[in-house]
Protein backbone atom coordinates (compact mmCIF):
# COMPACT_ATOMS: atom_id res chain seq x y z
CA UNK A 1 0.00 0.00 0.00
CA UNK A 2 2.85 2.43 0.84
CA UNK A 3 4.49 1.67 -2.02
CA UNK A 4 1.45 2.72 -4.67
CA UNK A 5 1.76 5.94 -1.92
CA UNK A 6 4.96 6.54 -2.82
CA UNK A 7 4.47 6.30 -7.18
CA UNK A 8 1.64 8.22 -7.03
CA UNK A 9 3.15 10.98 -4.93
CA UNK A 10 6.41 10.90 -7.49
CA UNK A 11 4.34 11.57 -10.21
CA UNK A 12 2.90 14.57 -8.65
CA UNK A 13 6.37 15.86 -7.91
CA UNK A 14 7.33 15.23 -11.25
CA UNK A 15 4.44 16.29 -13.62
CA UNK A 16 3.70 20.35 -12.67
CA UNK A 17 7.42 21.16 -12.34
CA UNK A 18 8.82 19.83 -15.41
CA UNK A 19 6.97 20.98 -18.27
CA UNK A 20 6.71 24.26 -17.77
CA UNK A 21 10.20 25.63 -19.22
CA UNK A 22 10.06 23.22 -22.27
CA UNK A 23 6.96 24.68 -22.83
CA UNK A 24 8.35 27.93 -23.11
CA UNK A 25 11.46 26.53 -25.32
CA UNK A 26 8.73 25.20 -27.65
CA UNK A 27 7.07 28.25 -28.48
CA UNK A 28 10.38 30.01 -29.33
CA UNK A 29 10.92 27.54 -31.77
CA UNK A 30 7.61 27.86 -33.22
CA UNK A 31 8.46 31.53 -33.76
CA UNK A 32 12.13 30.74 -35.46
CA UNK A 33 10.94 29.63 -38.92
CA UNK A 34 8.44 32.39 -39.97
CA UNK A 35 10.64 35.34 -38.16
CA UNK A 36 13.75 34.18 -40.17
CA UNK A 37 11.16 34.11 -43.39
CA UNK A 38 10.30 37.39 -43.01
CA UNK A 39 13.64 38.97 -42.23
CA UNK A 40 14.95 37.45 -44.85
CA UNK A 41 12.28 38.31 -47.30
CA UNK A 42 12.34 41.82 -45.58
CA UNK A 43 16.28 42.11 -46.77
CA UNK A 44 15.74 40.59 -50.19
CA UNK A 45 13.02 43.22 -50.87
CA UNK A 46 15.34 46.22 -49.43
CA UNK A 47 18.52 45.42 -51.19
CA UNK A 48 16.22 45.06 -54.45
CA UNK A 49 16.97 41.60 -55.25
CA UNK A 50 12.95 41.47 -54.91
CA UNK A 51 10.67 43.88 -55.65
CA UNK A 52 7.89 43.11 -53.20
CA UNK A 53 4.31 44.96 -54.96
CA UNK A 54 3.05 41.49 -54.75
CA UNK A 55 4.22 40.41 -51.57
CA UNK A 56 4.64 43.71 -49.60
CA UNK A 57 7.61 42.97 -47.41
CA UNK A 58 6.82 43.02 -43.44
CA UNK A 59 7.66 46.49 -42.74
CA UNK A 60 5.05 47.36 -45.08
CA UNK A 61 2.54 45.26 -43.88
CA UNK A 62 3.52 46.60 -40.43
CA UNK A 63 3.09 50.14 -41.54
CA UNK A 64 -0.34 49.25 -42.71
CA UNK A 65 -1.94 47.53 -40.33
CA UNK A 66 -0.46 50.66 -37.54
CA UNK A 67 -2.28 53.09 -40.16
CA UNK A 68 -5.59 50.95 -40.61
CA UNK A 69 -5.48 50.77 -36.38
CA UNK A 70 -4.61 54.55 -36.24
CA UNK A 71 -7.63 55.84 -38.07
CA UNK A 72 -9.65 53.55 -36.34
CA UNK A 73 -10.91 51.43 -39.38
CA UNK A 74 -9.36 48.33 -38.49
CA UNK A 75 -11.33 48.10 -35.36
CA UNK A 76 -14.93 49.06 -37.14
CA UNK A 77 -13.91 46.25 -39.19
CA UNK A 78 -13.03 43.84 -36.68
CA UNK A 79 -15.90 44.80 -34.68
CA UNK A 80 -18.40 43.77 -37.29
CA UNK A 81 -16.56 40.41 -37.94
CA UNK A 82 -16.64 39.46 -34.51
CA UNK A 83 -20.57 40.41 -34.05
CA UNK A 84 -21.10 38.23 -36.68
CA UNK A 85 -19.43 35.39 -35.46
CA UNK A 86 -20.71 35.74 -32.07
CA UNK A 87 -24.23 36.51 -33.32
CA UNK A 88 -23.79 33.10 -35.69
CA UNK A 89 -22.00 30.96 -33.32
CA UNK A 90 -24.79 31.82 -30.51
CA UNK A 91 -27.53 30.39 -32.80
CA UNK A 92 -25.38 27.42 -34.01
CA UNK A 93 -24.03 26.11 -30.86
CA UNK A 94 -27.70 26.36 -29.43
CA UNK A 95 -29.16 24.51 -32.21
CA UNK A 96 -26.58 21.89 -32.28
CA UNK A 97 -26.47 21.47 -28.39
CA UNK A 98 -30.25 21.15 -28.04
CA UNK A 99 -30.55 18.88 -31.49
CA UNK A 100 -27.56 16.81 -30.58
CA UNK A 101 -29.22 16.21 -27.00
CA UNK A 102 -31.87 15.16 -28.56
CA UNK A 103 -31.23 12.82 -31.14
CA UNK A 104 -27.98 11.73 -29.04
CA UNK A 105 -30.20 10.76 -25.82
CA UNK A 106 -33.56 9.57 -27.61
CA UNK A 107 -33.50 6.91 -30.33
CA UNK A 108 -36.90 7.70 -31.92
CA UNK A 109 -35.71 10.90 -32.25
CA UNK A 110 -32.35 9.68 -33.92
CA UNK A 111 -34.07 7.76 -36.72
CA UNK A 112 -36.31 10.72 -37.12
CA UNK A 113 -34.24 13.45 -37.87
CA UNK A 114 -30.62 12.20 -37.61
CA UNK A 115 -30.14 10.93 -41.71
CA UNK A 116 -31.87 14.29 -42.78
CA UNK A 117 -29.08 16.43 -40.93
CA UNK A 118 -26.27 14.09 -42.60
CA UNK A 119 -27.79 14.78 -45.19
CA UNK A 120 -27.95 18.29 -45.29
CA UNK A 121 -24.65 18.10 -44.17
CA UNK A 122 -23.45 16.64 -47.25
CA UNK A 123 -23.98 19.95 -48.76
CA UNK A 124 -21.31 22.35 -49.02
CA UNK A 125 -22.60 25.15 -47.08
CA UNK A 126 -21.65 27.85 -49.14
CA UNK A 127 -23.73 26.60 -51.43
CA UNK A 128 -26.33 28.08 -49.26
CA UNK A 129 -25.78 31.50 -49.69
CA UNK A 130 -27.81 32.77 -52.56
CA UNK A 131 -30.61 30.86 -50.86
CA UNK A 132 -29.97 32.84 -47.71
CA UNK A 133 -29.91 35.85 -49.77
CA UNK A 134 -33.31 35.31 -51.53
CA UNK A 135 -34.77 34.39 -47.80
CA UNK A 136 -32.83 36.69 -45.90
CA UNK A 137 -31.57 39.59 -47.85
CA UNK A 138 -28.10 40.77 -47.99
CA UNK A 139 -27.64 42.09 -45.18
CA UNK A 140 -26.25 40.94 -41.52
CA UNK A 141 -29.29 38.63 -41.26
CA UNK A 142 -28.04 36.03 -44.29
CA UNK A 143 -24.76 36.10 -42.97
CA UNK A 144 -25.16 35.29 -39.52
CA UNK A 145 -27.34 32.25 -40.94
CA UNK A 146 -24.56 31.18 -42.66
CA UNK A 147 -22.05 30.86 -40.03
CA UNK A 148 -24.68 29.53 -37.68
CA UNK A 149 -24.81 26.47 -40.29
CA UNK A 150 -21.19 26.27 -40.55
CA UNK A 151 -21.20 26.18 -36.22
CA UNK A 152 -24.27 23.99 -36.13
CA UNK A 153 -22.74 20.60 -37.52
CA UNK A 154 -19.60 19.96 -35.88
CA UNK A 155 -21.34 20.48 -32.20
CA UNK A 156 -24.48 18.73 -33.63
CA UNK A 157 -21.98 15.85 -34.37
CA UNK A 158 -19.95 16.12 -30.95
CA UNK A 159 -22.59 16.64 -28.66
CA UNK A 160 -24.76 13.29 -30.55
CA UNK A 161 -21.98 11.20 -30.30
CA UNK A 162 -20.56 12.37 -26.49
CA UNK A 163 -23.84 11.24 -25.26
CA UNK A 164 -23.85 7.89 -26.98
CA UNK A 165 -20.47 7.55 -25.57
CA UNK A 166 -21.40 7.99 -22.31
CA UNK A 167 -20.34 5.09 -20.48
CA UNK A 168 -22.90 2.70 -19.20
CA UNK A 169 -21.31 1.46 -16.07
CA UNK A 170 -20.88 4.67 -14.72
CA UNK A 171 -24.67 5.79 -15.44
CA UNK A 172 -25.29 2.44 -13.46
CA UNK A 173 -23.39 4.00 -10.58
CA UNK A 174 -25.72 6.75 -10.96
CA UNK A 175 -29.11 4.10 -10.72
CA UNK A 176 -27.37 2.66 -7.67
CA UNK A 177 -27.55 5.98 -5.78
CA UNK A 178 -30.88 6.39 -7.38
CA UNK A 179 -30.79 9.42 -8.97
CA UNK A 180 -33.72 11.06 -10.24
CA UNK A 181 -34.32 12.07 -14.32
CA UNK A 182 -32.95 15.33 -13.40
CA UNK A 183 -30.17 14.80 -11.00
CA UNK A 184 -29.16 12.48 -13.49
CA UNK A 185 -28.40 14.28 -16.18
CA UNK A 186 -27.07 17.06 -13.81
CA UNK A 187 -24.68 14.81 -11.64
CA UNK A 188 -23.76 12.62 -14.42
CA UNK A 189 -24.87 12.97 -17.86
CA UNK A 190 -23.76 16.56 -18.42
CA UNK A 191 -20.04 16.30 -16.31
CA UNK A 192 -19.65 12.79 -18.73
CA UNK A 193 -20.02 15.38 -22.02
CA UNK A 194 -18.49 18.35 -20.94
CA UNK A 195 -15.38 18.09 -22.45
CA UNK A 196 -16.53 16.36 -25.50
CA UNK A 197 -18.89 19.32 -26.10
CA UNK A 198 -16.04 21.68 -25.35
CA UNK A 199 -14.06 20.34 -28.29
CA UNK A 200 -17.37 20.31 -30.60
CA UNK A 201 -17.86 24.50 -29.53
CA UNK A 202 -14.29 25.01 -30.29
CA UNK A 203 -14.26 23.39 -33.73
CA UNK A 204 -17.47 25.11 -34.21
CA UNK A 205 -15.85 28.79 -33.74
CA UNK A 206 -13.13 27.69 -35.81
CA UNK A 207 -15.90 26.95 -38.71
CA UNK A 208 -17.58 30.49 -37.65
CA UNK A 209 -14.56 32.32 -38.75
CA UNK A 210 -13.93 30.10 -41.69
CA UNK A 211 -17.21 31.14 -43.09
CA UNK A 212 -17.36 34.82 -41.86
CA UNK A 213 -15.03 35.25 -44.51
CA UNK A 214 -16.73 33.87 -46.98
CA UNK A 215 -20.04 35.82 -45.92
CA UNK A 216 -17.93 38.80 -46.06
CA UNK A 217 -16.28 38.01 -49.50
CA UNK A 218 -19.45 37.71 -51.03
CA UNK A 219 -21.21 41.28 -50.38
CA UNK A 220 -20.20 43.60 -47.08
CA UNK A 221 -20.08 47.15 -46.67
CA UNK A 222 -17.13 46.49 -44.01
CA UNK A 223 -15.77 43.31 -42.01
CA UNK A 224 -12.17 41.64 -42.39
CA UNK A 225 -13.67 40.08 -45.39
CA UNK A 226 -14.51 43.36 -46.66
CA UNK A 227 -10.93 44.72 -46.56
CA UNK A 228 -10.01 41.44 -48.31
CA UNK A 229 -11.87 42.30 -51.11
CA UNK A 230 -11.05 45.93 -50.59
CA UNK A 231 -7.60 45.18 -51.34
CA UNK A 232 -7.92 43.00 -53.80
CA UNK A 233 -9.98 45.62 -55.82
CA UNK A 234 -7.34 48.10 -55.05
CA UNK A 235 -4.43 46.15 -55.59
CA UNK A 236 -3.42 46.59 -52.32
CA UNK A 237 -1.20 43.14 -51.73
CA UNK A 238 -0.38 44.70 -48.03
CA UNK A 239 -4.14 45.63 -46.91
CA UNK A 240 -5.21 41.35 -47.72
CA UNK A 241 -2.18 40.55 -45.74
CA UNK A 242 -3.10 42.84 -42.87
CA UNK A 243 -6.44 41.53 -42.69
CA UNK A 244 -5.17 37.88 -42.87
CA UNK A 245 -3.07 38.67 -39.88
CA UNK A 246 -6.02 40.34 -37.76
CA UNK A 247 -8.40 37.08 -38.76
CA UNK A 248 -5.41 34.70 -37.14
CA UNK A 249 -5.52 36.98 -34.58
CA UNK A 250 -8.99 37.24 -34.07
CA UNK A 251 -9.50 33.84 -34.21
CA UNK A 252 -6.51 32.63 -31.62
CA UNK A 253 -7.97 34.90 -29.16
CA UNK A 254 -11.19 34.00 -29.44
CA UNK A 255 -10.22 29.84 -29.22
CA UNK A 256 -7.99 30.71 -25.88
CA UNK A 257 -10.92 32.43 -24.57
CA UNK A 258 -13.31 29.86 -24.92
CA UNK A 259 -10.20 27.49 -23.83
CA UNK A 260 -10.23 29.62 -20.65
CA UNK A 261 -13.12 30.12 -19.78
CA UNK A 262 -13.81 26.39 -19.68
CA UNK A 263 -10.48 25.65 -18.18
CA UNK A 264 -11.74 25.37 -14.27
CA UNK A 265 -14.64 22.78 -15.28
CA UNK A 266 -12.09 20.76 -16.82
CA UNK A 267 -9.26 20.56 -14.48
CA UNK A 268 -10.11 16.82 -13.76
CA UNK A 269 -8.93 15.63 -17.46
CA UNK A 270 -6.17 13.31 -17.97
CA UNK A 271 -5.12 14.85 -20.84
CA UNK A 272 -2.67 17.32 -21.30
CA UNK A 273 -4.99 20.22 -22.77
CA UNK A 274 -1.72 22.27 -22.76
CA UNK A 275 -0.98 21.15 -26.63
CA UNK A 276 -4.24 22.12 -27.40
CA UNK B 1 -33.11 -11.24 5.85
CA UNK B 2 -32.07 -12.01 2.31
CA UNK B 3 -34.23 -14.62 0.45
CA UNK B 4 -34.34 -15.50 -3.06
CA UNK B 5 -37.52 -17.30 -4.85
CA UNK B 6 -37.13 -19.54 -7.39
CA UNK B 7 -35.55 -17.11 -8.95
CA UNK B 8 -35.09 -16.64 -13.05
CA UNK B 9 -33.33 -14.50 -15.45
CA UNK B 10 -33.66 -15.09 -19.23
CA UNK B 11 -32.36 -12.28 -21.26
CA UNK B 12 -34.13 -10.81 -24.67
CA UNK B 13 -31.63 -13.31 -26.93
CA UNK B 14 -32.63 -16.47 -24.97
CA UNK B 15 -29.92 -16.93 -22.60
CA UNK B 16 -30.96 -18.26 -19.77
CA UNK B 17 -29.08 -16.86 -16.99
CA UNK B 18 -30.51 -18.04 -13.85
CA UNK B 19 -32.92 -21.46 -13.65
CA UNK B 20 -34.89 -21.09 -10.24
CA UNK B 21 -32.04 -20.25 -7.44
CA UNK B 22 -33.62 -20.22 -4.15
CA UNK B 23 -31.56 -19.80 -1.40
CA UNK B 24 -31.08 -17.10 2.18
CA UNK B 25 -28.73 -15.16 3.30
CA UNK B 26 -28.59 -14.63 7.16
CA UNK B 27 -28.25 -10.88 8.72
CA UNK B 28 -24.76 -10.22 8.85
CA UNK B 29 -23.55 -12.67 6.73
CA UNK B 30 -21.02 -12.81 4.42
CA UNK B 31 -21.95 -14.80 1.39
CA UNK B 32 -19.64 -15.68 -1.26
CA UNK B 33 -20.92 -16.95 -4.60
CA UNK B 34 -18.44 -19.12 -6.97
CA UNK B 35 -18.62 -20.41 -9.99
CA UNK B 36 -17.39 -21.12 -13.53
CA UNK B 37 -18.01 -18.54 -16.16
CA UNK B 38 -21.73 -18.12 -17.40
CA UNK B 39 -22.82 -19.25 -14.38
CA UNK B 40 -25.20 -16.32 -13.40
CA UNK B 41 -23.36 -14.90 -10.40
CA UNK B 42 -23.05 -11.66 -11.70
CA UNK B 43 -26.76 -11.57 -13.02
CA UNK B 44 -27.44 -12.73 -9.63
CA UNK B 45 -25.78 -9.87 -7.82
CA UNK B 46 -27.77 -7.37 -10.65
CA UNK B 47 -30.86 -8.30 -9.81
CA UNK B 48 -30.20 -7.89 -5.74
CA UNK B 49 -28.78 -4.44 -6.59
CA UNK B 50 -31.92 -4.21 -8.84
CA UNK B 51 -30.14 -3.06 -11.91
CA UNK B 52 -32.55 -5.91 -14.11
CA UNK B 53 -35.31 -7.28 -13.21
CA UNK B 54 -35.69 -11.36 -12.47
CA UNK B 55 -37.88 -12.92 -15.84
CA UNK B 56 -39.66 -14.81 -12.83
CA UNK B 57 -39.62 -15.48 -8.72
CA UNK B 58 -38.65 -12.90 -6.88
CA UNK B 59 -35.71 -11.45 -4.01
CA UNK B 60 -37.05 -10.38 -0.74
CA UNK B 61 -34.78 -7.82 1.51
CA UNK B 62 -36.36 -7.94 5.28
CA UNK B 63 -39.87 -9.26 3.33
CA UNK B 64 -39.74 -6.51 0.80
CA UNK B 65 -39.55 -7.75 -2.91
CA UNK B 66 -36.71 -5.65 -4.56
CA UNK B 67 -37.53 -3.97 -8.13
CA UNK B 68 -35.00 -1.31 -7.86
CA UNK B 69 -32.21 -0.08 -6.30
CA UNK B 70 -32.39 1.02 -3.01
CA UNK B 71 -30.74 3.49 -0.33
CA UNK B 72 -29.71 1.09 1.74
CA UNK B 73 -27.95 -1.51 -0.62
CA UNK B 74 -24.30 -1.00 -1.62
CA UNK B 75 -22.73 -1.89 -4.43
CA UNK B 76 -19.13 -2.42 -5.47
CA UNK B 77 -18.47 -3.07 -8.73
CA UNK B 78 -15.50 -5.27 -10.78
CA UNK B 79 -14.12 -1.58 -12.02
CA UNK B 80 -13.68 1.37 -9.33
CA UNK B 81 -16.19 2.84 -11.52
CA UNK B 82 -15.59 6.66 -9.72
CA UNK B 83 -17.04 9.79 -11.38
CA UNK B 84 -13.56 11.23 -12.99
CA UNK B 85 -14.91 14.73 -12.77
CA UNK B 86 -15.28 14.69 -8.80
CA UNK B 87 -12.74 14.72 -6.45
CA UNK B 88 -12.04 11.44 -3.81
CA UNK B 89 -13.95 13.13 -1.19
CA UNK B 90 -16.83 14.55 -3.86
CA UNK B 91 -17.00 10.65 -5.09
CA UNK B 92 -17.23 9.21 -1.15
CA UNK B 93 -19.85 11.49 -0.92
CA UNK B 94 -21.87 11.62 -4.11
CA UNK B 95 -25.02 9.23 -1.97
CA UNK B 96 -24.94 11.97 1.07
CA UNK B 97 -26.11 14.73 -0.98
CA UNK B 98 -28.88 15.42 1.19
CA UNK B 99 -26.60 15.56 4.34
CA UNK B 100 -25.64 19.61 5.22
CA UNK B 101 -21.89 19.86 3.61
CA UNK B 102 -20.96 20.19 7.49
CA UNK B 103 -21.94 16.09 8.04
CA UNK B 104 -20.88 14.95 4.71
CA UNK B 105 -17.48 16.11 5.22
CA UNK B 106 -16.84 14.55 8.60
CA UNK B 107 -18.61 11.44 7.33
CA UNK B 108 -16.61 11.21 4.47
CA UNK B 109 -13.24 12.18 6.25
CA UNK B 110 -14.11 9.10 8.62
CA UNK B 111 -14.75 6.57 5.57
CA UNK B 112 -11.68 8.00 3.60
CA UNK B 113 -9.63 7.40 7.13
CA UNK B 114 -11.03 3.94 7.61
CA UNK B 115 -9.98 2.67 4.20
CA UNK B 116 -6.16 4.36 4.55
CA UNK B 117 -7.09 6.98 2.30
CA UNK B 118 -6.68 10.17 4.94
CA UNK B 119 -5.46 12.95 3.52
CA UNK B 120 -6.54 12.34 0.22
CA UNK B 121 -9.70 14.20 -0.26
CA UNK B 122 -8.89 16.45 -2.74
CA UNK B 123 -6.78 14.50 -5.06
CA UNK B 124 -8.71 13.03 -8.72
CA UNK B 125 -9.47 9.90 -9.21
CA UNK B 126 -6.87 9.53 -12.14
CA UNK B 127 -3.89 10.12 -9.71
CA UNK B 128 -4.31 7.13 -7.58
CA UNK B 129 -3.74 3.66 -8.25
CA UNK B 130 -5.67 1.28 -9.22
CA UNK B 131 -5.94 -0.35 -5.21
CA UNK B 132 -6.10 3.36 -3.95
CA UNK B 133 -9.31 3.45 -6.49
CA UNK B 134 -10.80 1.21 -5.09
CA UNK B 135 -10.92 1.61 -1.82
CA UNK B 136 -12.41 4.68 -2.87
CA UNK B 137 -15.44 2.95 -4.14
CA UNK B 138 -15.95 0.93 -1.16
CA UNK B 139 -15.78 4.02 0.54
CA UNK B 140 -18.53 5.08 -0.90
CA UNK B 141 -20.50 2.21 -0.99
CA UNK B 142 -19.83 2.23 3.07
CA UNK B 143 -20.43 5.47 3.82
CA UNK B 144 -24.19 4.90 3.37
CA UNK B 145 -23.70 2.68 6.30
CA UNK B 146 -26.05 0.09 3.92
CA UNK B 147 -27.60 -3.00 5.58
CA UNK B 148 -26.59 -5.23 2.44
CA UNK B 149 -23.32 -4.93 0.47
CA UNK B 150 -23.28 -6.63 -2.77
CA UNK B 151 -19.55 -6.71 -4.10
CA UNK B 152 -19.29 -8.08 -7.66
CA UNK B 153 -15.46 -9.48 -8.04
CA UNK B 154 -14.13 -6.37 -6.64
CA UNK B 155 -10.35 -7.18 -6.02
CA UNK B 156 -10.01 -9.33 -9.35
CA UNK B 157 -8.16 -6.66 -11.11
CA UNK B 158 -5.69 -5.88 -8.12
CA UNK B 159 -2.29 -7.48 -7.66
CA UNK B 160 -2.00 -10.16 -4.77
CA UNK B 161 -0.80 -7.92 -2.32
CA UNK B 162 -2.94 -5.13 -2.52
CA UNK B 163 -5.72 -7.30 -2.78
CA UNK B 164 -4.66 -9.39 0.91
CA UNK B 165 -4.75 -5.87 1.95
CA UNK B 166 -7.90 -4.85 0.88
CA UNK B 167 -9.37 -7.70 2.18
CA UNK B 168 -8.12 -6.61 5.54
CA UNK B 169 -9.76 -3.33 5.22
CA UNK B 170 -12.80 -4.82 3.97
CA UNK B 171 -13.36 -7.25 7.16
CA UNK B 172 -12.05 -4.63 9.59
CA UNK B 173 -14.94 -2.27 8.15
CA UNK B 174 -17.69 -4.95 8.50
CA UNK B 175 -16.68 -5.55 11.88
CA UNK B 176 -17.83 -2.22 12.52
CA UNK B 177 -21.44 -2.24 11.34
CA UNK B 178 -22.06 -6.03 10.14
CA UNK B 179 -23.94 -5.38 7.04
CA UNK B 180 -24.31 -8.52 5.11
CA UNK B 181 -22.66 -9.17 2.11
CA UNK B 182 -22.85 -10.62 -0.92
CA UNK B 183 -19.78 -11.19 -2.62
CA UNK B 184 -19.31 -12.32 -6.23
CA UNK B 185 -15.59 -13.91 -6.92
CA UNK B 186 -13.59 -16.53 -9.03
CA UNK B 187 -10.86 -16.87 -6.44
CA UNK B 188 -11.78 -19.38 -3.90
CA UNK B 189 -9.04 -18.55 -2.00
CA UNK B 190 -10.80 -15.14 -1.54
CA UNK B 191 -13.67 -16.62 -0.99
CA UNK B 192 -12.74 -18.81 2.06
CA UNK B 193 -10.81 -15.71 3.07
CA UNK B 194 -13.56 -13.63 3.56
CA UNK B 195 -16.81 -15.77 3.46
CA UNK B 196 -19.14 -17.54 6.22
CA UNK B 197 -20.97 -19.30 3.85
CA UNK B 198 -19.75 -20.11 0.00
CA UNK B 199 -22.23 -21.06 -2.63
CA UNK B 200 -20.64 -22.74 -5.82
CA UNK B 201 -22.72 -22.26 -8.74
CA UNK B 202 -23.21 -24.11 -12.10
CA UNK B 203 -23.36 -22.77 -15.45
CA UNK B 204 -25.97 -23.39 -18.33
CA UNK B 205 -28.65 -22.27 -16.84
CA UNK B 206 -26.75 -21.03 -13.66
CA UNK B 207 -28.46 -22.66 -10.30
CA UNK B 208 -27.12 -23.49 -6.90
CA UNK B 209 -24.98 -26.72 -6.94
CA UNK B 210 -23.49 -26.83 -3.74
CA UNK B 211 -23.27 -24.63 -0.68
CA UNK B 212 -20.57 -24.48 2.29
CA UNK B 213 -20.36 -23.45 5.60
CA UNK B 214 -16.86 -22.35 6.54
CA UNK B 215 -15.63 -23.65 9.60
CA UNK B 216 -12.57 -21.83 10.09
CA UNK B 217 -12.97 -18.88 12.77
CA UNK B 218 -11.55 -15.35 12.23
CA UNK B 219 -8.60 -14.07 11.57
CA UNK B 220 -8.27 -16.89 9.07
CA UNK B 221 -4.67 -18.22 8.57
CA UNK B 222 -4.14 -18.83 4.72
CA UNK B 223 -1.15 -20.74 5.19
CA UNK B 224 -2.90 -23.26 8.30
CA UNK B 225 -3.72 -27.26 6.90
CA UNK B 226 -7.32 -26.49 7.86
CA UNK B 227 -7.85 -23.67 5.22
CA UNK B 228 -5.89 -25.62 2.34
CA UNK B 229 -8.61 -28.06 3.42
CA UNK B 230 -11.60 -25.78 2.63
CA UNK B 231 -10.30 -24.68 -0.38
CA UNK B 232 -9.37 -27.81 -2.28
CA UNK B 233 -12.85 -28.96 -0.82
CA UNK B 234 -14.48 -25.98 -2.84
CA UNK B 235 -12.48 -26.45 -5.63
CA UNK B 236 -13.18 -30.03 -6.11
CA UNK B 237 -16.94 -28.91 -5.72
CA UNK B 238 -16.53 -26.54 -8.57
CA UNK B 239 -14.72 -29.31 -10.55
CA UNK B 240 -17.85 -31.12 -10.46
CA UNK B 241 -19.84 -28.42 -11.05
CA UNK B 242 -18.28 -27.66 -14.08
CA UNK B 243 -18.20 -31.66 -15.19
CA UNK B 244 -21.98 -32.47 -15.13
CA UNK B 245 -23.33 -32.61 -18.40
CA UNK B 246 -27.12 -34.06 -17.54
CA UNK B 247 -28.28 -30.17 -17.84
CA UNK B 248 -26.40 -29.39 -21.33
CA UNK B 249 -28.80 -32.77 -22.70
CA UNK B 250 -31.81 -31.95 -20.97
CA UNK B 251 -31.84 -28.48 -22.37
CA UNK B 252 -31.17 -29.77 -25.69
CA UNK B 253 -33.90 -32.17 -25.34
CA UNK B 254 -36.08 -29.01 -24.70
CA UNK B 255 -35.29 -27.35 -27.66
CA UNK B 256 -35.85 -30.43 -29.49
CA UNK B 257 -39.08 -30.63 -28.77
CA UNK B 258 -39.67 -27.02 -29.21
CA UNK B 259 -38.64 -26.52 -32.79
CA UNK B 260 -41.88 -25.93 -33.71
Amino acid sequence: MSALGIETAADEQGGPARPRPRRAGVALAGFALPVVLAVLWEIAVRSGFANGRLMPPPSVVGATLWSLAASGELFTHAAATLWRVAAGFALGAAAGTLLGAVTGALPVARGLIDPTLQALRAIPSIAWVPLFILWLGIFEASKVALIAVGVFFPVYLGVAAAIQGIDRKIVEVGRVFRLGRLAMARRVLLPAILPAWITALRSGLGLGFMFVVAAEIMGASEGLGYLLVDGQQLGRPDTIIAAIISFAVLGKLADGLLVALTRPVLAWQDTARDKL
Amino acid sequence: MLSFETLSKTYADGTQALSAVTLDVAQGEILALVGGSGCGKTTLLRLIAGLDRPSAGRILLDGEAIAEPRADVGVIFQEPRLFPWLSVAENVGFGLSHLSAFEREGLVTNALVRVGLGGHDRRWPRELSGGQQQRVAIARALVTRPKLLLMDEPFSALDATTRASLHGHLLALWGESRPTVVMVTHDVEEAVTLADRIVVMQPKPGRVFDAFDNPLARPRDRLSPAFEAAKREILRSLDRSLRDEAPHQQKAAETAGMWW
